[in-house]
């Protein structure tokens, strides 16, 4: 042991840095994996049992194997790079997909201390990554040299523009209230049970973000993007073997983010309901995250895909206005200083 | 615009994106009806129609007196017949084989057949292993239909009312 210690001292502070972070991007980023895995294999089962069907249940005990039976399948099949395609960026696209989609967790706090990186600007730096994350998806679209790809890319290139405004005026919102774009403060203004919570005054903001979050994580109903049954599989027709599954954990990783987010922003993060009765724990934060999780995969199982004039409409025409308009009652909540959130 | 304010409440308050999430949320609790294929099948009906065979009488004499009714009857052109006569007189064939991978499975064959000899029996869970055993060989047809005679004998006689 003083062995150890005395070679972590002998090493140089950059490199003690670099060592010490390194680690916890790994603390974060592995149960991340383990997560996005088995988020897949509830997908299945959820949407299964909904369908009165059983879902995976050969790979395993109850088919608890499934992801990694899945995992090794995709990792030995072959990367197929089409003909007359542009292989520098269709080799990169996914990469691009998938480095924002794991950036973003950074700044995700999991309570008050833990948190990888303490930043002022927290909540922009999300905004940020999550619209780079859209950059992948075209650029997979435009190299991959086929016409169902290139589609798909221009349909989540507009659907994108379309949400992410929606999504951002949700966000300030959130500002408004609570007067920080540092996730672990918003979260910190929440505090005083469920009464506190931010959800109750920005009830419209919360169902547009999660809205649009659905949206700009191109899952169901809004997947116009991949367009199964019309466009084969969209911006990923041509990807095959890691290049797809790493699109695959891009949006699996988004989703669970935006669950999260919508925990954090919205619903008190890691804050218990009733502090009186039960303390504030990260469990609080797990189980709120839970919970939209399931949501994203009962939205599947139950709504048809919503035609892409009609994403267009509500994007511009319904969330946009709806947004603004609380905006401007939020403002005059603010003057009035109403009820605990405001005062 | 009494209609017009109900429509906006309506689709502002997902009443119907609700209710459908009700109907998908009930279905999680019911009782599944996936049947685990190798371990549980469905039932099979006597009308079935699988693999092919060939049925001998009682007393161990072949059924098929080569008319070649299948062989006329077959749409996909699948049975190939050639006979000659036997030194008791009688005609038989020498020859009767059946190309599943031409045969689509009308059963127009049993239903042409005037002693019910090549039948359909239930058996459909079968593969090939090596080219030319798509070729159902009259050997090959025989032996199914003696192995399978009590099962193909029990459908017939099910099914008798309805013939």
């Amino acid at each position: 042991m003083d062995f150890l210690i005395s070679i972590w001292e002998w090493l140089h502070e950059y490199v003690q840095y670099a060592i010490y972070n390194g680690v916890k991007v790994v603390v974060i980023l592995v149960p991340l994996f383990v997560i996005v895995a088995y988020y897949t294999y509830a997908e299945r089962k959820v949407i299964g049992y909904m369908q009165i069907r059983k879902g995976p249940n050969r790979v395993g005990p109850k088919g608890l194997f499934q992801p990694f039976a899945d995992m090794f399948k995709l990792m030995f099949k072959e990367i197929i790079i089409p003909t007359n395609s542009n292989r520098y960026l269709f080799i990169i696209a996914p990469v691009i997909t998938f480095a924002p989609a794991m950036a973003a967790w950074a700044v995700i706090p999991f309570n008050d201390t833990l948190v990888f990186a303490d930043i002022n600007a927290g909540l922009l730096y999300i905004l940020a990554m999550t619209s780079v994350g859209v950059y992948g998806v075209i650029i997979a679209g435009w190299a991959s040299n086929s016409k169902y790809a290139l589609l798909g890319a221009m349909r989540s290139a507009a659907q994108i523009v379309a949400y992410e405004i929606a999504m951002g005026f949700a966000l300030v919102g959130v500002l408004m209230v609570g007067g920080s774009l540092n996730l672990g403060d918003l979260v910190a203004k929440q505090a005083g049970g469920i009464g506190h919570w931010f959800f109750i005054p920005l009830l419209p903001l919360f169902f547009v973000y999660l809205i649009s979050g659905v949206a700009e994580t191109n899952r169901a109903p809004f997947d116009v993007a991949e367009g199964e049954s019309e466009i084969v599989a969209g911006f990923h027709v041509e990807y095959s073997g890691m290049t797809f599954a790493v699109f695959f954990l891009a949006e699996y990783a988004n989703m669970i983010l935006i669950a999260m987010l919508c925990s954090l922003l919205f619903f008190g993060g890691w804050l218990s309901p009733v502090p009186e009765l039960a303390g504030d724990s990260i469990g609080w934060l797990f189980g709120k995250t839970a919970v939209f999780m399931l949501l994203f995969l009962w939205f599947r199982a139950t709504f048809p895909r919503y035609r892409y004039d009609q994403i267009m409409r509500l994007g511009w025409k319904v969330l946009l206005p709806v947004t603004i308009f609380w905006l401007v009652v939020e403002g005059a909540m603010v003057y009035f200083k109403v009820g605990p959130w405001f005062g | 615009m009494l209609a017009k304010i109900n429509y906006y409440l309506k689709s502002f308050l997902f009443l119907e994106l609700l209710k459908g999430m009700g109907v998908t949320g009930r279905y999680f609790f019911r009782r599944k009806i996936t049947v685990q294929y190798p371990e549980e099948k469905t039932p099979i009906s006597p009308r079935f129609r699988g693999l092919h065979a060939l049925r001998r009488y009682a007393n161990g004499e072949e059924r098929c007196i080569a008319c070649k009714l299948c062989e006329a009857v077959c749409p996909a052109l699948a049975i190939t017949i050639e006979s000659e006569q036997r030194e008791d007189g009688t005609r038989r064939t020498t020859r009767y084989d059946i190309d599943l991978f031409k045969c689509i499975y009308c059963g127009f064959c049993e239903e042409a057949c005037p002693v019910d000899s090549i039948v359909e029996t239930n058996i459909f869970e079968y593969h090939f292993e090596n080219r030319g055993e798509n070729i159902m060989t009259k050997d090959k047809l025989l032996e199914i239909g003696d192995k399978y005679e009590s099962q193909l004998a029990a459908d017939r006689a099910a099914d008798a009312p309805y013939r």
